[in-house]
Parts: structure tokens; sequence; C-alpha cells
């Protein structure tokens, strides 16, 4: 059970402060890139989206096309990503009962990225398109390997836990083989791992969407067993819990969550874990709280972490993932510092 | 985590690596690779007879004392450059990548981490590389092999100069100036038929996708196009740290609208960022380089290299010029 020390919100107010993170982050993203777009034709032309408002923008053909074509499938991507990641490292954390758990676990990055790897190297005859197809499938195959070696019997979560560390280990002791022998694909290798959402389309968004609710909306009905399971698996069961069922449901959805995100994005890490612990330290350890505001604290976390890395050394970009270390960890650290015992 | 991380940072060490062996021509000496000889300075060559010959390469000056007859390659601009000059007969392996001429004996060396001992194995008389890295040069002086480091042109002349070198470290340097002699007419004659004032014309050079990775008009392959008199998109981008290979957002090019674009990732072993991938990318459907259908897929070889082919690369982009302004 976590003492927080720091001021903790009541429920409604945690989430106007999510929502309002999320909203201020997409508009600011909105408004900034290399283009350079005038600001008050971009927020008009986007409100003259919305039903009803119509609004005159002088933003030129080439403008919009850089806007909506360019910008705002980026910025949508990056919301879906980022919940998408903050869910399933909410999730994994509640499952394993472990703050230090993140939706890379389980083999779910290293397959990723052994699929995307064999995708470059053996495949890229059928063109760029097969890599995220791979990598979704690697990404769940590892998990699924991972699961199978360590769910043996009803023995609980630290077998399981090893057992995804160590197929995480060989699956990238693999992908890292592969890579060295094919000298010629490093660069396309390495620029996949660091992850980024350059290059967003909408056809993206739609492809990913299907996966991201049916998976964010069984993580997020399982929050009371989550709470549950927090007691341990003695009581769970007591309570009418069936852990290893919870366990089985809840691995597979943030698995398919985190497999939708790195198909688009490639590796970002330290999201599913930073954003989880913001979420308790807005409101408190309770599931039924954390994993719905992880979703909107971790939408406008990357949508914030991918306007710096694609404005900050303009007009080149920043591999994502760096941003989300280099702000995340002194985040996570105050988080840490602020909160008296986080313990899950 | 932390293994993840580990892997992650040794990738980008190599990955800069590669960066730097494909495009970039900031190699330690800059030098131009000026060929002299010590035996018989200024002598017109008789066949290139004169063994032994002292060369002053990118890793300083290096002696060849006889004729070399068990050459390895690990470049494949210089095994381009070899066969080019008639010199295909002496050498007994060329790296992984060196894969023109199809005759030549390609093993799985690597210039990027060549291995002493599996160059060793083949007893070489003469190793050419692009860059000196795993201590190459020191550790085959060891066992006396001498080695060429022949890097990333950085100008044409650049270019010309190795091929004369490479010619005279082999006993071909007549052959050599042959070479020379026809890419330069054959590149004068692209230039005189496309014209050499496009200066309205701007063009986008794509290296890589994801990122996107461009040259600027003051690179090797800048310096060709401008022969036309054409300038990059990338010029306004160009930070001191890019060495003129700077990175640009899918933003940036669409607003830069270029009205050419030259891919030198379009072949499936590269990225296959093909015309039609570039054309489906969001947004860019409304760059005039796209509208016009002057989006040019380059043999990628070709257009990373510097070697005899470079006549084939003008005439491709003086091509697209021709069409773009006609």
């Amino acid at each position: 059970v976590t003492r927080a020390r720091g001021r903790r919100l009541p429920a409604a107010r945690a989430y106007g402060v999510a929502a309002a993170f999320l909203v201020a982050a997409t508009l600011v993203s909105a408004l900034v890139g290399a283009a350079d777009l005038n600001p008050l034709d971009t927020i008009a032309a986007l409100l003259d989206k919305i039903p009803f408002v119509h609004l005159p923008s002088s933003l030129s053909s080439l403008d919009r096309a850089v806007l909506f074509d360019i910008r705002m499938p980026r910025i949508t991507l990056a919301i879906m990503v980022g919940a998408l990641l903050s869910v399933a490292g909410a999730g994994y954390q509640g499952v394993f009962r472990n703050p230090l758990v993140d939706s890379g676990l389980l083999g779910a990055s290293s397959g990723a990225g052994l699929g995307a790897t064999l995708a470059i190297v053996y495949l890229g005859q059928q063109g760029p398109e097969v890599v995220p197809i791979a990598a979704f499938a690697g990404s769940l195959v590892g998990v699924a390997i991972a699961y199978l070696s360590g769910a043996v019997g009803a023995s609980g979560t630290a077998t399981l836990l090893l057992a995804g560390v160590a197929v995480g280990l060989f699956l990238t002791a693999v992908q890292t083989y592969i890579m060295q022998r094919s000298a010629q694909d490093l660069q396309q290798i390495y620029s996949w791992l660091l992850g980024s959402l350059s290059g967003a389309t909408w056809s993206q968004v739609s492809e990913i969407l299907p996966y991201a609710v049916v998976s964010v909306a069984i993580v997020l009905l399982h929050g009371r067993h989550l709470d549950v399971l927090s007691v341990g698996d003695e009581e769970a069961r007591a309570l009418g819990l069936h852990p290893a069922r919870v366990r089985l449901i809840v691995v597979a959805a943030c698995a398919l969550a985190a497999a939708s995100a790195v198909a688009v994005s490639g590796l970002i890490g330290f999201v599913g874990i930073v954003v989880p612990h913001a979420a308790r330290r807005l409101a408190g350890p309770s599931y039924r709280l954390v994993l719905p505001l992880s979703l909107l604290v971790g939408a406008g976390f990357l949508v914030l972490a991918d306007t710096l890395a694609r404005t900050v050394v303009s007009p080149a970009e920043l591999p994502i993932g760096v941003v989300t270390a280099l702000i995340g960890s002194p985040v996570f650290i105050w988080i840490l510092r602020s909160t008296a015992a986080v313990r899950t | 985590l932390i293994p993840r991380i580990c892997v992650a940072a040794a990738i980008a060490a190599l990955a800069a690596a590669v960066l730097a062996g494909c495009g970039s021509a900031s190699t330690p000496s800059a030098s131009t690779p000026s060929a002299s000889t010590a035996s018989s300075p200024g002598s017109s060559p008789a066949a290139g007879s004169s063994f032994p010959v002292t060369l002053t390469a990118a890793n300083g000056s290096v002696t060849i004392k006889a004729k070399p007859l068990r050459i390895v390659s690990l470049a494949p601009t210089a095994t381009e450059d070899l066969y080019a000059v008639g010199a295909g007969p002496q050498v007994v392996a060329v790296d992984q990548n060196s894969d023109y001429p199809t005759t030549a004996k390609r093993t799985s060396l690597s210039g990027l981490t060549p291995n002493l001992e599996a160059i060793a194995k083949y007893s070489p008389d003469l190793v050419i590389s692009y860059q000196d890295a795993n201590g190459l040069v020191a550790g085959l002086k060891k066992v006396g092999v001498p080695v060429l480091i022949e890097p990333a042109a950085a100008t044409l002349a650049d270019a010309y100069a190795q091929i004369d070198q490479i010619g005279q470290a082999t006993g071909h340097l007549t052959q050599a100036h042959q070479v020379v002699t026809t890419m330069k007419a054959r590149i004068a004659a692209e230039v005189r038929q496309a014209g050499s004032s496009h200066q309205g014309i701007e063009y986008y050079w794509e290296l890589t996708a994801k990122p996107y990775y461009s040259v600027t008009s003051s690179t090797f392959i800048g310096q060709i196009v401008g022969l036309f008199g054409l300038k990059s998109i990338a010029d306004a981008a160009d930070k001191a740290s890019d060495g003129g290979y700077p990175q640009l957002s899918p933003e940036y090019i669409v607003k830069a609208q270029p009205q050419i674009i030259f891919l030198a990732d379009n072949q499936a072993a590269d990225g296959g960022q093909t015309p039609a991938v570039v054309a489906k990318r969001p947004g860019w459907s409304v760059i005039p380089a796209v509208k016009d259908g002057e989006v040019i897929g380059l043999n990628d070889d070709i257009a990373s290299r510097w070697g005899p082919r470079l006549p084939q690369l003008v005439e491709q982009i003086a091509q697209a010029i021709e069409r773009a302004s006609g």
C-alpha cells in the first residue's frame, strides 16, 4: 500500500489536471514545427474542422498540407502511442505487483526489435511496409514465449518476471547478432530501435485504432481486479478472484497495447514506467484511478516529448526515446522523492 | 533495462561510423591524395612499370616495393577503381559490399570492422580501404603489408586523383589516366547538353529516410549536381556539426518545395524508398517534384561511391534536369 507524503488530489480534480495537461500539450504541439506556420491561422484552421464551426483561415494549401497531413497525424499518433505504452506499463505493474516493470517487459520490446531487424535484413525486398507488421508480431511472440516459459503451475509472478528478463536478453542477443552480420542495414535498424513518430500517417492511426481500443478497454475494466490482486494471491482468491486468469487476461491486453504502439513508433522507453508513477503521485495507488490517469498523462507526455524531439534541433529531429529519457528521468526522481514510500 | 541501453549505445557508435563512412568526407587527412613517384618524379608513365613507388595517401606516405599481385580491397569504390584500371587480375579478395564488377572475388571481409587475421589469410601484398578502422594500417604494417586509405572523396578532383593513385600503385597508371580522361569527357558532355545554369531549380537529395538525411551544395554530391547550377534545399538547414549532411524534418522538406527529388535510398537493400513510396508520404503530394513526377530513383551504389561509374550518375541527373527545365 502506498503512503504518499505529497498532496493527493480528489479523483475529479486529478482527472481535470491530467486532461488539461493533454489538451495543453496538444495545442502547443499543433502550433510549433519546422514549417513555421502562422499560429493564429493554424488555430483558426483547426477550429474550422470542428462541426458547425466556421472560421476563415488564410493558411495556403501548402501550409494546410503541412498541418493536416504531417503535423496532425503525428500528434494523433503520439497521443495513441503514449496512452498505449502508459496503460500497458500500469497494467503490468499491477499484475506483477512491482513498480519497476514497464511496457517493454516480458520480451515485448526485444521481440519487436528482433522482428523489425529480421524484416529489415531479410524482407527488405518486400518494401518498408513489412517492418511494422514484423515488429507487431515479434512483440506478441516475445511475450507469448516469456509467458509460456515462466507460467509453471501457479507459482505467482516472480518466475514469470524472471523468465521475461531471460527471454528478453535472449531475443536481444539474437537481434544484435543479426544486426552485426549486416552492416549495410545498420542505419535503418538503429533508427528504428531508437523510436520515432516522424512520417506518421492517418492510415497508421486507423490501422492501430482497433487494437488500441480493445486492449485499453480490457485493461481499464480490470482496475478493480488489480486492486484486489495487490493484497496478494491468497487474499484475492479468498475474495473470489482467479489470480492466474486475471493475470493472463491483463498481460495479453497489455501485450497487445504495447505491440500496437511499437509497430508504429519503434522502441520508446521510459514512458511505461514513469507515467504510472506520475498518476499515482496525482491520485494515489488505486488502479481504478491509476489506469485512466496514466492514459491521459501518458498521451500528453508523449505529445510533449515528440514536440521537443522535432523542434529542439529543427529542422533536424532527435530520436524521441532520447527525449523521453532526458525529461523522464529527472521527473521520475522528483516523483520518487516527493513520495514517502512507493510500494504497490 | 541496462543491457538494452548498452546495446543502444553501441549501436549508436556503430551507426555513426557507418554514416561517416558512407557520406562524409571528414577524414583525418582531408588533403587531396596526390600521387608522386619517388623513383621517377615527373616522368611520363612507362606503362606504370616503375617500382618501388612511394605514394601519399590519406594515411601518409606508403611505399610499394614491387608490382602487387595479391591485392585485397576493403572498399567498394576502390574495387571498382581497381577493375577499371585493369588491375582486376591482381585482386585476390574484395569485401562483402564490393558488388561491382560482379566478377570481383567477393568475400566476407569487412571494411567497416576489418579483421586483421582474416585479411592476412589471403597473404596480400597491398590492401586498400576507405578508413583506418580496428588498427588496420598499424596492424598490417607489422607484417609488412602496405595499406592505402582512400577515403570518401570531397571533390571530383579527389575522385580522379584516387583512380590515378590506384593505377600507379598497381602498375596501371596509363590506363588510369585513360579512365579519368574518359570520365571527364563524358561528364563534360552531359553538362554541355543539359546546361550549367539552372540556378532556379532546387533539389532534395535523400540519403536515408527515417530520419531524412540529405546533402548540401558543398558536399561531393552537391558539387556534382551543382555542375548544372542546381541548389540543394538542405543548404539553409546546414549546421557546422552536420558536415554538409544535415537531417531534415518532413515539414521542412515539404515547405522547401524542391522541383527535383533524387533518391539514393530507393533500392530494396537500402530501404526501398521508391518514387511510388515517396509519392504516398503524407503531405508530400504538394511538392512540385512529386506533382510533376520528378522523383528520381537513382542507382544507390553508384550514388554513394566515387568511382569510375560516376558518369552514369551524372547522366541520370542530367536527364532529370532536362525534363524538369524542358
